[in-house]
């Protein structure tokens, strides 16, 4: 067996052709911004989602902290069960908020935390008391022509 | 008289189809069965690799290129009259890495180094290679079909992603660089958009099954065809029209699974 410039083409398209899954996996997609550090596990439920997924994000500040993991139909409450895993860097008050938010106008939805005060932090499994449900944009028209058709009277 | 002998000719048609199916099949098993020799002498696939990977590259990252300059031209139209500019990166990026790619690169390969293996296995026919190779006790299909499938299977991938990677690059050129779209914006609604289980794990599936149908029938037209200069001719013909319909057929289909309901 001995080298032949054929192999180093050869070998030079494999390593070129590992590079661009790389880069698509990297650059493109969005692996790295997966956590792969430490994580633990809260719950919320909303009385609607709206059109939030599995692998939303969960932000603070703008800031990514989290992932979503599941949403289920809650039947005792006919809610649904948002569970959420949070990086473990990030800790938040008893009181935080969570509302289901949407970047942009027509953009992807998300849940944002606003912390509240409380000197007790959420532990792994805790859920989030107070929630604000995604925004339907037919309630939201329903509600202005509501209003609209009061204000002419 | 004239009916029955039309009516006759499509029953024979279709039972030539038929049979060559099942050949085709038997030839793809045997071709599985045989392939112990392509990766114990490693470098009769790494010789196939150079034939049909690397001399395919110019025309796969090229037509890489201007495709995904096509996209962020287009697009970049589209997207400007909703005002959403910023979301020509996810949509560049998604059309290449889940259809375009996959399937482009592998029509390229089809026409490409496809048609290629087929000439060659079909005039080593005709000029009775194969059947010497028979006499010597040496396995053309352990010889000549195994090193050139595998050499196949494992480019094409490589191939798919080269190209994705090449039309982001060119989407981002021509977006970013000359039409000026906010280069933030760019890279991260793509990277929002596209995940990478679901949308680039798919496109490497997706041209790993192409890149076995594509040598598969190139192959066996090859090995199938008649040993005349008419008869290779042919089959190089049908390798190219058959696998780019395969190919889209499949396309079609792996999409539907892959894709559904989201």
């Amino acid at each position: 067996m001995e080298r032949t410039t054929l192999d180093l083409w050869v070998g030079a398209f494999v390593v070129a052709g590992i590079a661009a899954l790389v880069v698509l996996a990297l650059k493109v997609g969005n692996l790295s911004t997966y956590n792969v550090s430490d994580t633990y596990q809260l719950q919320a439920h909303f009385t609607n989602v709206g059109g939030l997924k599995p692998t939303a994000s969960i932000r603070s500040a703008g800031v990514l902290v989290g992932r979503v993991t599941s949403i289920v139909l809650d039947t005792d409450r006919y809610e649904a069960k948002v569970t959420m895993s949070i990086d473990k860097r990030y800790q938040f008050p008893k009181d935080t908020f969570a509302n289901i938010l949407t970047s942009g106008l027509l953009g992807e939805q998300y849940i944002g935390l606003i912390p509240g005060g409380d000197d007790k932090m959420l532990q792994n499994g805790d859920e989030f008391k107070k929630t604000q449900s995604a925004v339907v944009l037919e309630d939201l028209i329903g509600k202005f022509l509501y209003n609209s058709a009061d204000s002419k009277k | 008289m004239a009916i029955v002998r039309s009516l006759r000719g499509i029953g024979n048609r279709v039972v030539n189809a038929v049979w060559r199916t099942g050949y085709g099949a038997r030839f793809f098993l045997m071709t599985l069965f045989y392939s112990g020799m392509s990766f114990r002498r490693f470098r009769l696939t790494v010789r196939e690799m150079f034939f049909s990977g690397v001399m395919s590259l110019i025309i796969i990252l090229v037509a890489g290129m201007f495709v995904g300059m096509v996209l962020g031209l287009q697009g970049y139209e589209t997207l400007k009259r909703y005002g959403s500019e910023s979301a020509l990166g996810s949509l560049v990026a998604l059309s290449l890495v889940r259809e375009l790619g996959p399937v482009l690169a592998a029509l390229l390969f089809a026409s490409r180094a496809g048609s290629a293996m087929t000439a060659e296995i079909g005039l080593m026919k005709a000029t009775e290679q194969i059947d010497a190779m028979e006499l010597m006790a040496v396995n053309p299909i352990a010889r000549v079909v195994a090193p050139r499938f595998w050499a196949g299977v494992i480019s094409m991938p490589l191939l798919a992603a080269l190209f994705s990677a090449m039309g982001v690059f060119g989407g981002y050129v021509v977006g970013v660089v000359l039409i000026g779209v906010d280069e933030g914006s760019f890279w991260s609604q793509m990277q929002s958009a596209v995940d990478f289980q679901h949308d680039v794990l798919n496109g490497v599936i997706k041209s790993f099954v192409f890149g076995v149908a594509v040598t598969v029938i190139a192959l066996f037209e090859g090995y199938d065809a008649p040993p005349t200069a008419e008869g290779v001719s042919g089959a190089t013909t049908r390798t190219v029209v058959q696998s780019s319909l395969v190919i889209l057929m499949l396309d079609f289909i792996l999409t539907a699974f892959m894709f559904r309901g989201d």
